[in-house]
């Protein structure tokens, strides 16, 4: 991301904070009810360091889970344009994944996986990988037919196809479903902690923390942790963002045309 | 029962096609009882309407598309054992977006086998040939319309294939680009000597390729009318406002107008 793309983002955000800060001092908004942005920069030196381990463990179980899903995702999409009977046989099940409510079957899981870090990159991985899967796969699977009749005349290969054809082909979808899992995999993990709570050696991460907090009716707390979640979120998206410029920032559309702005 | 020199192919044919029909199910043949004998070197275009079958004629010689009966020999192959021995060009540029110009060309030598030394040597001669030598590292979407098509023209000559089957190639061009294409593809043909199969809708891309121009028309389709290009070679530019041009024009799209006439 170049300096002058950041600028405009950067002045809203500044904006709406001093705009935060105007409305809670000119109405006297109890702190219960809505902190201050200064009110919540200040517990930075006393509890900045509960916030870093909650956002350390959030982040490990988030990225277990993001990695699973990129990796199980595209491997089954893989499967999937392979063999169009797979595909028809399964495919069916990955759009019911997605409906799914993951709050309903979070009990079940930890009932299998136990309470931990585990059960929480399951629940972050289960929510992220039908994205994945489906983005995948119909990028592997929406080819031209004459870029496939090129690979028929040379007698291509089922693996030359694959990974000279169909692969390249897919990346782009590829990165809108790890764009959509990347922020799926940090909402799964904390959802998922909101039922597995601590770990065993007591240091929850931010989902944790959020119930404790609200619990404990420390409002400026739960702020400073749905900030740093959302920082978290951001990491995981700019991580995505990243890989999708070296895949296809040299010749996709999508990338070209951002350029141009 | 046909007679057996119908069927095999003679020594002197390069392309041998006899009785050949294609029908899909539950609807009338597209292409029945059709023969053709194309001798090596030839340039030979299928000339018609759009719809007309020429496109499922060529990809069943590419082996793209099976026949439902009949038989096609390429130097006396099925056409599933000869696509060593042919180039298609489609109607489309169809080149991958993720590959330069350079990476397109590579394909065809890459499916071929060859090692990755030879392949840039071949590469660069391909690209001078078709006079993309400078855009070698740029990726198609940089490219205009015409250039496209070069690059596509390139891939198809890196294997140097002793047939070109071309579907329409210079179709999407504006004229003027689709002339010097013409102009350069009977240059680049004269020193490479493929045969070629070329189809089109444009009568005077026709007269200016070829040596013999199929009408192709009807349900199922049939060769209606067979025309002898007797103009001499090299055949440049200025041919096309010579009176001989034009008058073969005419004739063509006269017996064009005559077909199309004609119940269907």
């Amino acid at each position: 991301m170049s300096a002058s793309s950041l600028r405009l983002p950067l002045l809203t955000f500044v904006v709406s904070v001093l705009l935060w800060q105007a409305v809670v001092m000119l109405f006297k908004v109890p702190n219960y009810l809505l902190p201050s942005p200064l009110e919540i920069a200040a517990l930075i030196p006393a509890r900045g360091g509960d916030l870093l381990s909650a956002l350390l463990v959030t982040g490990g179980e988030a990225l277990g889970g993001f990695l699973a899903s990129a990796v199980v995702g595209i491997a089954v999409g893989l499967f999937f344009s392979v063999s169009p009977l797979v595909r028809r046989c399964f495919y069916p099940y990955v759009v019911l994944l997605q409906t799914i409510p993951i709050i309903a079957i979070s009990p079940l899981i930890l009932l299998w996986l136990g309470n931990g870090s585990l059960s929480v990159s399951f629940i972050s991985f289960l929510i992220s990988l039908p994205a994945v899967i489906v983005n995948t796969t119909q990028g592997l699977i929406s080819i031209e037919t004459n870029l496939l009749n090129v690979f028929r005349m040379g007698n291509a290969s089922l693996w030359a196809v694959l990974f000279k054809l169909r692969l390249p082909h897919a990346l782009p979808n590829i990165s809108v479903g790890l764009k959509i899992a990347a922020g799926a995999s940090v909402v799964g993990a904390l959802v998922g902690e909101t039922f597995a709570g601590a770990s065993a050696l007591g240091a929850g991460g931010l989902g944790y923390s959020a119930i404790y907090a609200l619990s404990q009716l420390d409002t400026p707390y739960l702020f400073a942790v749905i900030l740093t979640s959302s920082l978290l979120g951001l990491v995981f998206f700019w991580g995505v963002v990243m890989f999708e410029r070296l895949a296809v920032g040299k010749w996709h559309e999508s990338i070209l045309s951002e350029r141009l702005d | 029962m046909m007679p057996t020199s119908e069927v095999l192919p003679s020594v002197a044919d390069f392309i041998s096609i006899s009785t050949l029909s294609k029908r899909y199910p539950h609807s009338k043949p597209v292409i029945e009882d059709f023969s053709l004998r194309i001798a090596a070197g030839e340039f030979v275009s299928l000339l018609g309407a759009s719809g007309c079958g020429k496109s499922t004629l060529l990809a069943m010689i590419a082996g793209l598309t099976g026949t439902s009966a009949g038989s096609i020999h390429i130097d006396g192959r099925p056409p599933a054992h000869a696509r060593e021995l042919m180039s298609f060009v489609f109607q489309d540029p169809a080149l991958l977006p993720w590959r330069t110009v350079a990476g397109n060309v590579s394909l065809s030598l890459e499916f071929a086998g060859r090692s990755k030394s030879t392949r840039a040597a071949r590469i660069a001669e391909v690209l001078e040939l078709v006079g993309l030598q400078d855009v070698a590292g740029y990726y198609p979407r940089e490219l205009s319309g015409g250039m496209k098509m070069r690059a596509s023209l390139a891939r198809a000559l890196a294997s140097t294939p002793r047939l070109m089957l071309m579907d329409e190639p210079f179709g999407a061009l504006d004229e003027m680009t689709r002339n010097r294409l013409n102009e350069e593809l009977l240059a680049l043909k004269a020193r490479q000597r493929w045969t070629t199969l070329f189809v089109t809708h444009s009568i005077s891309e026709a007269v200016f390729l070829s040596d013999r121009i199929l009408l192709m028309g009807g349900n199922p389709a049939e060769r209606l009318r067979e025309i002898r290009v007797s103009l001499p070679m090299p055949r440049t530019a200025a041919l096309r406002s010579t009176p001989l041009f034009l008058s073969l024009v005419g004739e063509v799209s006269m017996a064009l107008a005559m077909m199309a006439g004609m119940p269907t």
